[in-house]
């Protein structure tokens, strides 16, 4: 091509977007004339609104209300948790009167924790913040906003909107935004609707996209042909916005992320990349809307169009949805009357999944509620064999195989799964659409990729032991000379040790009552050595709390957005396994480090008195039998976590804690058998002097303990300052994260102190 | 029409409405041209081989799935029986014996087709495999055909139907003066007996290619007829063009460079060999076999030209004068082989993988 011809394409792309062709697809009967019928309505608000805290993808929100709070509508009842996450919204006003289990939209069929509102009909809004002028905001305060808006894909996924968008602030150059108006499944006309209803609004949001991401050169509305009034609709509102519209046949699935991209720009995503690696940005044209919202209106994702359709609904339509409406109040607004053994489906008749349970609520990914007649949808005849006919080759829109897929599901075959690339299906289902021996290849696909995944978890495993194997015997071969080296040096300790011992004694039994306060001093002064001083010891505890914390969100994170299906850039099974084995052990360490800091808050007032206590009254013979009964059973303790712990690191360190432990209480073993040798040593200190001595130095501690307000602050800022001084050094994002957790909270006992010493 | 389903959740709730019953009805209608131009040139023997070899095939589809305990209505409804009856039927030359017939048949479907699994397992195609049982065990009656209607001697008749039922159910010597005025040569077999001469001189000399069109008379239209059919079901997206065509171009090919002109070397011309013999039969109804063929597109041309070359092959080379159950037999051989070094470039993936190949 010359350079002259190459310019002329160019500049007509300019003027008229460039439609390129994509492989496979099937043209459904696409019934979206019956819901269009109506115009858009407004589903009446319901008695009470369940919100779940996970309606995206990622980790669920945390709930911010109790129960028995009054809420105003728009109000965050949910934080996002870790970064990969998105906040919950009041979609009315009302009262919490539930925070727990109730059944939502999931194939599975499953209950989820939900916040249920029971609203007062008075939709009082709470204070919102609208933008006037997006221009002025900076990306960054934008982003903020969106998240806090709780966006999630309003397209399918539910992928977090704020963190595609976040691509140009990343650092990665973006010079085309697709935004996704393609709707390909049948049956849904939920962003058909918006387009007709709000074309000037969803400009805007597309022009605040654009801002964010540092106007991409090419902005482009995918849509397919069977939309003309929506595009007319958008038409005039595109004058001089840069923003073209690129209108393409319809056929099934062209809405998916890599068909859109193909149709758009010609290019396949590259296998395991992100659209934004390539410079692409894409995103629903429903989350457009819910942007637009956010920001010009201030208001959170609370509602959304949804389409209510099928044969089994006299009044088909699109509703203006509160997210959280119970699915039998939406499909009965719509003249929905049961058919036996039909069910309901969420989403399209291609990909959507059958409700189990009406009461679940629509949730931000609700874009459609087909409820289909029998004979709109007879159930589907057995399975016949496959024919091979290779007219599920031809439908599939990633080029695979689906009947040598099949084959191999049904054959267990592992290897040649992967090789004809069995995680590049999408689960569009148009092979299991087109197959004449009525197969359900896509449930087949689904259960193959689980298995796939679960053997993917179970190598990882299995290396795991292998290696932890060759590294035990390793190490045991280590430790045996090391031991035989450490038992000589012991021998001699506890020989004059003994000595010692025995020479305290005599002392002892001379001088008891000049002595006793001294034993308590010497003990005191030993248990508090021994457990650092308390406030240090919560300290290191809830430091370790915080990094197990941030650890696991970061994991969390990353795993989310390799998963996301709209992320497009699937982390491989080992990967994902990979992180799920990390997650696991992460969660294991936060608890363990939870488990921990409670106990420690729990035993620490107790703890001290009793021990000393117990320490100076028990005779030396007893008190060693202690200290070795006491090492014995934390030694098992250590044992048991061990033999159930499977991360590398984790292990490492119970290892080494458990010799340690293991050294120590061959120390007390033999430091019990010569005082059970010196059994003259053995008694009771009974002696009414020594017990009265031990409760007054005791009782001296006691009021010792609780630090003036006074002190506390300058303890408090010596930590601080220590702790700064520490995070200049630390270059790993972990130890900073975590650092920087504790200084926060710091920052607020601080606070609290100073607060104290103000008004005491 | 959509069907919701089998087990609730799990998507896709629709579907075209096709089933495989419906694409094999489609086959068998499509089978008609071919068998309406075989019935007007060689008369009853034609319906009653496709009627025999029908019945048997039922017969011991329904036995055998019973043996293996499968559901007999429900597998029986799929039709794939009568299609494998009725290819074979049209391949065996008319008014054969009775007991060739159910021969072959039972051959196809309880060997070739359920000893391997039953639908969608079997290797080879079936009616092929009971084509070249019968091909290499009964070589006289399987190579006894019978001269196009249109150019019997005078006098002579192709047998009524009365007549037709007698030859094909006894042998009586009496019979004997009847097949001498009706049996004859195909155009392939009578080709390859061309000692020398121009390929003009020769057609001057055959009745059957001198009154013929482009191959022989009869012949070409049973095969325009299956062509006719072929196109239909292409149409009709039953499969795709990939294996035929692949098939029918690399025919045409090697005639063109063995024609040699009409030479007395010739080893056929292009429309003598694309429209005689089961050429187009094969092209449309047998290599077009979803079950026994190349999975990919690719493949699937590889499949089809490789059966091309060596139709081309035994015929030219060969001592059977028509080979296209031998070539398609040889190629399911082949077939796995292809497929193996033929998986499609999936979306996203730089290149197409061999199919063991784990990571790229
Ligand atoms: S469409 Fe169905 S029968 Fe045909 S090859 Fe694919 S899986 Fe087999
Ligand atoms: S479900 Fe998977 S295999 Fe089937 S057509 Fe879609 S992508 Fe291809």
């Amino acid at each position: 091509m010359t350079a002259d011809q190459a310019t002329k394409i160019a500049s007509i792309t300019i003027h008229e977007p460039v439609i390129h062709k994509t492989p496979g697809g099937i043209h459904p009967p696409d019934n979206k004339q019956q819901s269009l019928q109506r115009g858009l309505g407004i589903a009446p608000l319901p008695e009470k609104l369940v919100l779940p805290l996970n309606q995206h993808s990622g980790a669920p929100a945390t709930p911010i209300v109790a129960v028995g709070d009054t809420v105003l509508k728009g109000q965050k009842i949910a934080e996002p948790s870790g970064s990969v996450s998105a906040a919950v919204h009041a979609p009315t006003s009302g009262t919490v009167t539930a925070i727990g289990l109730h059944p939502v939209a999931h194939p599975s069929g499953m209950n989820a924790p939900c916040i249920t509102i029971e609203s007062d009909g008075k939709e009082q809004w709470c204070q919102r913040n609208p933008v006037s002028n997006f221009t002025s905001q900076s990306p960054q305060t934008l982003l903020a906003s969106i998240r806090d808006a709780g966006i999630a894909g309003l397209g399918g996924a539910g992928f977090p909107s704020h963190i595609k968008l976040s691509a140009a602030d990343n650092g990665q150059a973006i010079d085309t935004l697709i935004i996704n108006a393609t709707e390909c499944e049948p049956y849904i006309t939920a962003d058909d609707q918006l387009m007709r209803s709000y074309p000037q609004q969803v400009v805007t949001g597309i022009q605040i996209l654009a801002h964010i991401l540092g106007q991409p050169q090419r902005i482009l509305i995918g849509i397919e042909d069977n939309k003309p009034q929506a595009c007319d609709a958008l038409q005039p509102h595109l004058q001089s916005t840069g923003i073209q519209l690129a209108k393409f046949p319809t056929k099934y699935p062209s809405g998916g992320e890599k068909q859109l991209i193909q149709i758009l720009t010609g290019k396949e995503l590259p296998n395991g990349r992100l659209p934004a690696d390539m410079g692409i940005v894409c995103q629903n044209i429903g989350t457009v809307h819910a942007i637009y919202r956010a920001i010009v209106e201030g208001t959170p994702l609370i509602s959304r169009i949804t389409t209510i359709t099928g044969d089994a609904c006299a009044e088909p339509q699109n509703l203006e949805t509160l997210i959280g409406t119970p699915m039998r109040h939406l499909l009965e607004h719509c003249g929905y009357q049961a058919q036996a053994g039909q069910p309901v489906v969420m989403g399209g008749p291609m990909m959507g999944f059958a409700l189990t349970d009406l009461d679940a609520p629509a949730i931000k990914t609700t874009n459609c509620l087909l409820a289909p007649s029998t004979a709109e949808m007879p159930p589907q005849p057995p399975a016949q064999p496959c024919i091979r006919c290779g007219l599920c080759a031809e439908a599939c829109p990633a080029n695979l195989l689906p009947q040598q897929l099949l084959w191999h599901a049904q054959a267990r075959n592992h290897q040649r799964l992967q090789s004809h690339n069995l995680f590049d299906c999408i689960e569009c289902g148009a092979c299991a659409y087109v197959c004449p021996s009525h197969i359900p290849l896509v449930q087949h696909y689904r259960a193959a990729k689980a298995e796939l995944r679960q053997a993917a978890r179970e190598r990882i495993k299995s290396d795991r032991a292998r290696e932890r194997f060759e590294y035990n015997k390793q190490r045991k071969q280590q430790a045996e000379a090391e031991k035989a080296a450490k038992r000589e040096a012991r021998r001699i300790a506890a020989e004059q040790a003994k000595a010692t011992l025995a020479k305290t004694h005599a002392q002892q039994e001379q001088t008891p009552t000049e002595q006793a306060s001294d034993v308590v001093q010497a003990a005191l002064q030993q248990v508090a050595a021994k457990q650092a001083s308390p406030e240090q010891q919560r300290a290191k505890l809830e430091r370790s709390v915080n990094s197990a914390e941030s650890r696991l969100q970061r994991l969390e994170k990353k795993l989310a957005e390799g998963q996301a299906e709209s992320s497009d850039a699937p982390l491989s099974e080992e990967q994902v396994s990979g992180y799920q084995a990390q997650i696991e052990s992460a969660r294991l360490k936060l608890t363990e480090t939870q488990q921990k800091l409670k106990e420690f808050n729990n035993g620490q007032q107790t703890n001290l008195e009793d021990k000393v206590t117990a320490k100076v009254l028990a005779s030396p013979k007893q008190t060693a039998d202690k200290k070795v009964a006491s090492l014995q059973k934390r030694l098992t303790g250590i044992e048991e976590k061990l033999a159930a712990c499977d991360d590398d690191d984790l292990r490492q360190a119970l290892e080494n804690s458990a010799s340690k432990f293991r050294s120590k209480l061959q120390d007390a073993q033999q430091e019990a058998s010569a005082l059970a040798a010196n059994s003259g040593n053995d008694k009771p200190v009974t002696d009414p002097a020594t017990v009265a001595a031990t409760q007054q130095a005791l009782a001296a501690n006691k009021q010792k303990a609780p630090l003036t307000p006074q002190q506390q602050v300058e303890r408090l800022q010596q930590r601080m300052q220590k702790a700064e001084e520490r995070l200049a050094t630390l270059s790993d994002p972990v130890q900073i994260d975590a650092l920087q957790t504790s200084l926060a909270n710091l920052q607020q006992k601080l606070a609290d102190a100073q607060r104290a010493l103000e008004n005491p | 029409m959509m069907h919701a389903s089998q087990q609730p959740g799990s998507s896709p709730h629709t579907h075209t409405g096709r089933s495989t019953a419906r694409v094999m009805q489609l086959v068998l209608l499509a089978t008609l041209p071919g068998i309406a131009a075989l019935v007007f040139y060689f008369g009853w023997g034609v319906l009653i081989n496709l009627l025999l070899a029908s019945l048997t095939a039922i017969v011991a589809e329904a036995a055998i799935l019973k043996l293996r305990q499968k559901p007999v209505g429900f597998y029986l409804k799929d039709y794939s029986a009568l299609v494998t009856a009725v290819l074979l039927a049209v391949a065996l030359p008319p008014l054969a014996p009775w007991w060739l017939v159910v021969t072959g048949t039972l051959f196809a479907i309880v060997i070739a087709k359920h000893l391997y699994g039953g639908l969608g397992y079997n290797p080879f195609n079936p009616a092929m495999v009971g084509y070249v049982v019968l091909l290499i065990s009964f070589p006289v009656e399987m190579t006894r055909w019978l001269t196009p209607a249109t150019i019997l001697d005078s006098g002579a008749n192709l047998p009524g139907l009365s007549q037709s039922l007698a030859l094909v159910f006894t042998s009586s010597p009496a019979l004997d003066g009847l097949w001498d005025g009706i049996s004859g040569a195909t155009p392939l077999d009578l080709f390859k007996h061309n000692s020398g001469q121009l390929v003009e001189q020769f057609y001057q000399g055959e009745v059957l290619f001198s009154e013929g069109r482009w191959a022989g008379v009869g012949w070409e239209w049973v095969n325009l007829g299956f062509l006719a059919g072929g196109i239909f079901l292409l149409w009709q997206r039953i499969f795709t063009w990939h294996a035929p065509v692949a098939m029918l171009a690399m025919l045409l090919l090697l005639a063109l460079i063995f024609h040699d002109g009409g030479s007395s070397h010739s080893l056929g011309s292009p429309a003598l060999h694309l429209l005689s013999g089961a050429t187009m039969l094969g092209a449309f109804f047998i290599v077009t076999d979803p079950v026994t063929s190349a999975t990919s597109n690719f493949g699937r041309l590889i499949y089809g030209a490789l059966i091309g070359l060596l139709v081309y092959i035994i015929r030219a080379w060969g001592s059977y004068p028509d080979a296209v159950a031998f070539a398609v037999l040889l190629a399911n051989f082949a077939a796995p082989f292809v497929d193996y070094y033929t998986l499609p470039r999936s979306y996203g993936h730089e290149r197409r993988r061999r199919a063991t190949e784990q990571q790229e």
